[in-house]
């Protein structure tokens, strides 16, 4: 998917700069964006280092662990038809925990993971269950509450107040996924 | 008072992490150092992608395709204030994060964050996610053809998202 929508990216880019005029332009996007990208990677490298750093702390103190306990009512609750002691369990919560905390990449392995069990209590079925389902729908209504790249892109751009973001993401957030939830909740109640 | 708030959140983040780490007993220094090594991998990890999306976008952009499909959808955004490249924005985000990156980095450049634009840009990129993306990793991984419910769910959280953070900007 992704290898088509970045080749057809830069085939329409192209065609598209030829027949506009505006190929000059085009071509000195091509040199001038790779090295935007690597002066952007410098300096999202201090504010990611510190970020998981942190992160790390906090999985040592255990904080990560006890976000997991949290987390199991709210298990229960949206996907009523995992098994209590299910290990797919363990793996949901500690995605959602990851993910709300904004550990983008703890959380992808984490989401993979549960996909894995909750594909072995679909007995691997080629149609994906209720519980994969409402899973996605779930992650992909967005659960990050701190919204750190957009903060160091803000900075980055000169914002007099990067952190301003942090409220208004958090409500439009809470709302996404107040839409997602109530969604998975319908889905379930229509096929009992 | 957004504002205000919003900026006591991260340290109020970082005094909950270090004091409980150090009530633990935790070697929050050492823990740090070892964290902030992956959080540099991760960097390392993410640049190629960066580059590649980020030298697509720079291409559409250049060659005037994005400008296009912005007047051609965005002329009534306008009356709200609102730059017409969230539109070619809200598409590409739901396919890749490091290409929506490079175009909320453009509009960044051109509008500047604080504008009404750039904290559209900053609130919906922040409550969205990569819908198409994370479906195909993730069902790649299990295996799985039939979806069923998972992209209408998918795409209408997507919307809320955009329009939460639509109305936010405008009250704020």
């Amino acid at each position: 998917m992704l290898n088509i929508i970045w080749g057809c990216m830069l085939l329409i880019g192209i065609v598209y700069g030829f027949l506009s005029g505006n190929i000059d332009a085009v071509s000195n996007a091509l040199l001038e964006y790779a090295e935007s990208a690597v002066t952007l990677c410098i300096t999202m490298a201090g504010i990611m280092a510190l970020w998981v750093g942190l992160m790390e702390i906090a999985t040592s103190a255990g904080i990560l662990k006890k976000l997991t306990q949290l987390l199991r009512p709210v298990i229960r609750y949206l996907f009523p038809d995992i098994p209590d002691d299910h290990p797919s369990m363990d793996y949901i919560a500690t995605n959602i925990a990851t993910n709300i905390m904004g550990l983008g990449w703890a959380c992808t392995p984490a989401g993979l993971k549960a996909m894995e069990h909750l594909a072995d209590l679909n007995d691997h079925d080629t149609r994906a269950s209720d519980a994969m389902c409402g899973f996605l729908v779930l992650n992909i209504s967005s659960l990050q509450l701190i919204p750190v790249n957009m903060i160091a892109y803000r900075s980055k751009y000169g914002s007099v107040n990067p952190s301003a973001v942090i409220l208004p993401a958090i409500l439009a957030t809470m709302f996404s996924t107040f839409v997602g939830i109530l969604f998975i909740k319908m889905k379930y109640r229509k096929e009992r | 008072m957004l504002t205000v708030l919003s900026n006591m959140v991260m340290p109020l983040v970082v005094i909950g992490i270090i004091l409980t780490g150090m009530i633990k007993k935790v070697d929050v220094y050492d823990c740090f150092v070892k964290g902030a090594v992956d959080g540099l991998k991760i960097v390392v990890k993410i640049m190629p992608t960066l580059i590649g999306l980020m030298v697509a976008v720079g291409v559409l952009r250049a060659s005037g395709f994005l400008s296009l499909i912005g007047t051609l959808f965005g002329e009534s955004l306008e009356r709200w204030g609102l730059g017409s490249e969230v539109v070619p924005l809200v598409f590409i985000k739901m396919f890749s994060s490091s290409a929506a990156t490079g175009l909320v980095l453009d509009i960044f450049r051109e509008y500047g964050p604080d504008s009404r634009t750039g904290m559209f840009t900053s609130i919906m990129m922040s409550c969205t996610e990569t819908c198409f993306y994370t479906m195909s990793v993730y069902y790649m991984a299990s295996k799985v053809k039939k979806t069923r419910w998972t992209l209408p769910g998918a795409l209408l959280a997507t919307a809320a998202g955009i329009i939460a953070s639509f109305f936010i900007v405008l009250y704020l």
